[in-house]
């Protein structure tokens, strides 16, 4: 018994934060969302009236929510496999026994991860600066025109999905890495004295052993990607002709810059919704073809 | 004997090619920060300082509120740590070793709403603090990372680990739970505690969207919200907003260089046994 009371006071302070501040609001986010809830109900709470589904279906006929949608799909289904690839190769290549200097540069390409969004968008907004960038200087070696990166429509996206490739990849690295060394040597020897190619020992051993972080992996990143609003934010504004908007952003917009608050919190939970199916859809693909 | 060298040199020559893209926007970053206002903004782009120079570093510090601002983000980043760690330490050890009623259940509904994204409860909690005279203070910007479910969960993984018998041949000799709490569970938790403090911190030091929407008043920006601010602002000045970078991201870094390996342990326990 005085184990038990003891036990409620030590879980009661975080659940209390964690219940007021985050329970409470999730709820109060949904409620939100199905009232009309904007300035004006802001000023006056009489304002206020129940809408029911209209805000969800406001926004499903709005082409501005269709676009930011678009966009964030964009970044999604480019982004994450392109940054799954990243972290897989560095991982292959920092297991390899052959690497040397191991230590340093696992540091080095995990570096990105612990920067500030923030900081290091700015950098890379000098350095694809049109005019002074390095990487037009570069591409000039070998005979590229200047690219306005962050101000053509067709280029502002990819350059902030290679950002955020950059800075996010050393994560799932470290991931990899701990997938690739719980894989038992043996299955490599045995491989080997058969005559396995590099390719073949990747192919029907590495690749095998590694779904299950796989799965993890894509799931995790595929839900941080849906979550992409710093980026923009401080690289292009959502800008050029509103190019790079995404979900988030547009939420962003929409609760705190015009204060429909109802609309915004419907915004929310539509994204919500859509990760949790892609997440399912994941989950179980995972599982059907891990089955025999 | 020829084909291992063969690989082994380009898996190195790609380590050290994959090592360059990493570093080279942190080295530059550095290197412009250290040039003559202007100097940057010249083609090609020139790639170290003629004559360094902290041009820039002092009028970020005597005009731009640097200071200030590097002062709010250390000092939300360490309140928001201390307090944190506090709670999450206590809930995630009662969670693995402490029996109560309901436990079970409580921890698979705080497990499950880990999917749910922080954005969708930003609305109502901003309404909220409004309501509490809490927006555009420090305690606005702390609030929501006083617990963490992630945090708890950590904890309880590492905690899972305290044999039962330690605990019950203490409270046999007649310590009560706190006493077993501070002498026993602590000191056997401290790798975990080191981590979970690294990564509070960092990721209270990193955060952008929710300081963005609670501060109003410039005089309690952190360095993130102030970069982006200054970078519309200044956005010829290269030099200095290298500078600012700089200072926004060299703290973290080095926490993270000194302390790695506990960073590290702590990335593969909460995502690999989750």
């Amino acid at each position: 018994m005085k184990v038990e009371r003891a036990a409620w006071c030590f879980v009661a302070p975080a659940l209390l934060v964690i219940g007021v501040f985050f329970f409470v609001p999730v709820i109060a986010a949904f409620g939100a969302s199905l009232t009309d809830f904007d300035l004006y109900a802001l000023a006056d709470i009489r304002n206020l009236r129940f809408v029911g589904f209209a805000n969800y279906q406001r926004l499903l006929q709005l082409p501005e929510f269709w676009d930011a949608l678009g966009h964030t799909l964009y970044f999604v289904v480019a982004g994450v496999p392109v940054s799954i690839l990243a972290s897989l190769t560095a991982a292959l290549l920092l297991n390899s026994k052959l690497a040397r200097c191991k230590p340093f540069f696992r540091t080095a390409l995990f570096a990105p991860v612990v920067t500030t969004v923030v900081a290091m968008a700015v950098i890379w907004n000098y350095l694809f600066h049109t005019r002074y960038g390095w990487v037009n200087y570069a591409l000039s070696g070998i005979g590229v025109h200047p690219i306005d990166w962050l101000g053509d429509p067709h280029w502002a996206m990819p350059t902030i999905i290679l950002f955020a490739v950059w800075k996010n990849f050393g994560y799932n690295m470290i991931i990899f890495i701990a997938g690739l060394q719980s894989i038992p040597e043996d299955l490599y020897e045995a491989a080997r004295i058969d005559g396995a190619s590099y390719w073949q020992q990747f192919r029907f051993i590495t690749w095998p052993c590694l779904a299950p972080t796989l799965l993890l992996v894509s799931m995790l990143t595929m839900a941080g990607y849906f979550q992409l609003f710093a980026e923009p934010y401080v690289m292009t504004q959502g800008g050029p002709l509103q190019s790079t908007v995404s979900v988030l952003y547009f939420m962003y917009d929409e609760g705190f810059k015009w204060w429909r608050v109802g609309s915004a919190s419907a915004v929310a939970f539509l994204l919500f919704l859509l990760m949790f199916i892609v997440a399912s859809v994941q989950l179980w693909l995972g599982r059907s073809e891990g089955k025999p | 004997m020829k084909q291992p060298i063969f690989v082994s040199a380009v898996v190195n020559f790609l380590l050290v090619a994959v090592a360059a893209i990493t570093l080279f926007p942190l080295l530059w970053m550095l290197s412009v920060s250290l040039m003559a206002p202007g100097e940057a903004s010249n083609y090609p782009p020139p790639l170290l300082p003629a004559h360094p120079t902290l041009t820039n570093y002092r009028e970020l510090f005597a005009h731009a509120g640097m200071g200030r601002y590097l002062a709010n983000s250390f000092g939300l980043a360490t309140a928001a740590t201390v307090i944190s760690l506090t709670f999450n330490v206590m809930a995630g050890y009662a969670f693995a070793k402490l029996r109560f009623a309901g436990r079970e259940r409580l921890f698979r509904v705080l497990l499950a709403s880990l999917v749910i994204p922080a954005q969708v409860a930003m609305l109502p909690l901003f309404l909220m603090l409004k309501y509490l005279g809490l927006v555009n203070t420090y305690g606005g910007v702390i609030v929501p990372a006083l617990a963490g479910i992630f945090g708890i969960f950590l904890v309880r993984q590492y905690a899972l680990t305290i044999p039962d018998d330690l605990l019950e041949a203490a409270r046999i000799d007649g310590a009560g739970e706190w006493r077993i709490f501070a002498v026993i569970v602590l000191p056997v938790l401290k790798p975990i505690l080191v981590t979970l403090a690294i990564f509070t911190f960092l990721a209270t030091w990193n955060d952008f969207m929710w300081p963005l929407i609670v501060l109003t008043d410039k005089d309690l920006y952190t360095l993130p919200v102030a970069l982006a601010a200054l970078s519309r602002e200044h956005v010829q000045d290269n030099e200095m907003m290298m500078a600012g970078s700089v200072v926004t991201v060299l703290p973290v870094l080095l926490l993270f260089l000194v302390l790695q390996r506990y960073y590290i342990q702590g990335l593969l326990l909460g995502s690999v046994k989750g």
